[in-house]
């Protein structure tokens, strides 16, 4: 069990160093180096000598590599090119907001999500399942762009309600943040919760066809206690990988989500960089959204084999 | 998966066999409006520079935000172009891109996979902690990179699109050909002396064939929420070309009062998404194979 789960924080970091790897290269491989990128028409000259200089650009690119990589181990990213400040205090309120607003969707998605996943699930094919399945799969299907715009303009332009763009700053205090992203919530959660509510119907629907659970029918447990005690605990356990994949998935659609939104978080600062060119903060975005994916993939991993009763008995048996 | 077992595909006849797939499809009802949207923006998308009543580029002071109406149908967006023309024409270039992407993602990410699954061992477990670390990064991020460094023209976002989405095709793939390799007639062709390349070509394609072509079938519907939402960001193609996720992001700052420019191509880029997801789904269960309980990556 414990190699097992050595074994799985091993491959994680095998990922995250690949992906370090492939952004470095990236970034290396493709046309323009970070200052003839940034410095665009006037990357010729002292201008560009200074910045390859301040950069560190003249050194092989390996030694970079090596340099760049275990600063980033320290939890240093470097300097970022356009607001000549160190790329640590550009994320950190950032990161703040977007953790502020993922956590709150996730907490409102899953519980929901699980809620819907079961009602469906049980009332398969009829009233409750045909219109929270339709429901569903409208909202996952539908780009996260198009029902945040929607959601504008609907609760914030017809029915004024809200407002629609979030006007904050990134520094904003905890309540601040709060009392402006109903809306944002509603759009990451409402895909999100879609997500999985899917994934806890179909896990459900299988359990409720398995053997034991027709064992049960059979010796008479009361519906809803076979439900709790029998279909409920195996059914959401292999959700649990499923609903991180969604979570990780979504990364890219919070991307979207903030800049319709106009909300001050990593997502928003994606498009900044990249608009502004910005290759070392571009870098960093990537590390830092890949370790979100591969930690989240991990605990899932994790949580599913420490919540798996045949892989406990496994170990006491050994 | 006992009838997709070659020796009943070569008695029939090939034409024969998808128009009964294409039957089944649309014998539910879900599957036949998929169909019939998909069978619609398609043909729209032929037609529609014949049919277009405006010049899609025409800018006009006289015409601007104009409300729907007898000569504008869907009214006029802020630099007085016709919103219909634009909405209809803005198909041709989502449908062209995702096509020919989907086409590249299941090409390189069916035959890798394939190639995977067969060789197995090293080679095997150093391409997929690739394709895993490649999967890691997000898709957003990445395309992001790609295209601000080397521009946005269609011949740089439709390999980029179809590199990004055909890396999860190689794990669909991998594992159907881990599933059928194992087989007796795998073994056997192996013992009549056949070459790897023709137990591959003659043995292997054909079984892992549908389940390659389901997964590249959603694919093309998430290229086409992956693409309108570049577009969107401002990252896709470039203006004037007429294209949703665009049109969107330009209308979005006057939807107080044009709501038209917004709601036009936001439901032909919704009916087309769903459209083409429903026919993914019923192209699934056509072929007997359920993707219900598979992760969204």
């Amino acid at each position: 069990m414990l190699l097992l789960i050595l074994k799985r924080i091993g491959l994680g970091l095998i990922t995250l160093f690949i992906v370090s790897l492939i952004t470095f290269v990236g970034v290396e491989v493709l046309p323009g180096d970070a200052c003839t990128t940034y410095l665009e028409r006037e990357a010729y000259g002292a201008a560009l000598d200074a910045c390859i200089k301040r950069l560190g650009l003249d050194v092989p690119a390996y030694e970079r590599y090596l340099d760049w990589a275990s600063n980033v181990i320290r939890g240093d990213f470097g300097y970022s090119l356009s607001g000549e400040m160190p790329i640590n205090e550009v994320l950190g309120p950032r990161v703040k907001n977007s953790l502020v607003l993922a956590s709150v969707s996730i907490l409102i998605g899953i519980p929901l999500a699980i809620v819907l996943g079961i009602i469906t699930a049980l009332w398969r094919d009829k009233l409750p399942d045909i219109m929270i399945s339709t429901i569903t799969i409208f909202s996952m299907t539908i780009p996260e762009f198009i029902s945040a715009t929607l959601l504008i303009l609907i609760v914030a332009i017809w029915l004024g309600w809200l407002p629609g763009i979030v006007i904050i700053p990134s520094d904003a205090t905890f309540y601040e943040l709060l009392s402006n992203i109903i809306l944002p919530v509603v759009a990451i959660s409402m895909i999100m919760t879609a997500h999985m509510a899917r994934m806890v119907r179909s896990s459900v629907i299988q359990v409720m066809a398995s053997d034991y659970v027709q064992m049960a029918i059979l010796k008479g447990v009361p519906y809803w206690k076979m439900v709790f005690r029998h279909v409920l605990p195996n059914a959401l356990l292999p959700a649990i990988n499923v609903v991180a994949l969604t979570i990780a998935w979504l990364l890219g659609g919070v991307v979207v989500t903030e800049v319709v939104f106009n909300y001050p978080g990593l997502g928003r600062l994606v498009i900044e960089s990249i608009s502004n060119r910005d290759l070392p903060v571009v870098q960093a975005l990537a590390i830092i959204l890949a370790s979100i994916y591969v930690g989240i993939n991990l605990i899932a991993d994790l949580m599913t084999l420490m919540l798996n009763p045949r892989l406990k008995s496994l170990q006491i048996r050994k | 998966m006992e009838s997709n077992l070659i020796t009943e595909d070569k008695q029939k006849n090939k034409l024969e066999k998808a128009f009964e797939i294409l039957k089944t499809m649309a014998s539910k009802p879900s599957g036949l409006i998929g169909l019939t949207i998909v069978l619609f923006h398609v043909i729209l998308a032929l037609i529609s520079p014949y049919i277009a009543p405006y010049d899609y580029k025409a800018i006009s002071p006289n015409t601007m935000l104009l409300a729907p109406s007898a000569e504008h149908w869907f009214g006029t967006d802020s630099l007085g172009r016709d919103v219909f023309t634009r909405t209809i024409l803005g198909g041709r270039t989502a449908l062209t891109v995702t096509f020919f992407g989907s086409l590249i993602a299941l090409l390189w990410g069916g035959l890798l996979g394939i190639f995977c699954g067969l060789v197995g061992g090293k080679i095997d477990d150093v391409v997929m902690r690739v394709v895993d670390a490649f999967l890691s990064i997000p898709w957003i991020l990445a395309m992001l990179l790609i295209v601000s460094l080397l521009g946005t023209s269609t011949e740089v976002l439709i390999p980029a699109l179809g590199f990004f989405y055909g890396k999860g095709i190689v794990r669909v793939a991998r594992a159907a050909t881990h599933d059928v390799i194992a087989k007796d007639f795998i073994v056997s062709a192996r013992a009549r002396g056949h070459s790897n390349m023709s137990i591959i070509w003659n043995e292997i394609i054909p079984n892992v064939r549908d389940a390659i072509l389901v997964e590249g079938a959603m694919r093309w519907s998430w290229m086409l929420l992956g693409f309108s939402s570049l577009s969107f960001l401002g990252f896709g193609v470039s203006p004037p070309t007429p294209d949703w996720g665009l049109m969107i992001s330009n209308a979005r700052g006057l939807m107080s009062f044009a709501y038209w420019s917004v709601i036009a191509p936001i439901v032909g880029l919704s009916s087309l998404i769903i459209g083409i997801n429903l026919t993914a789904d019923a192209f699934a269960k056509a072929l007997g194979i359920d993707r219900s309980t598979k992760a969204p990556v």
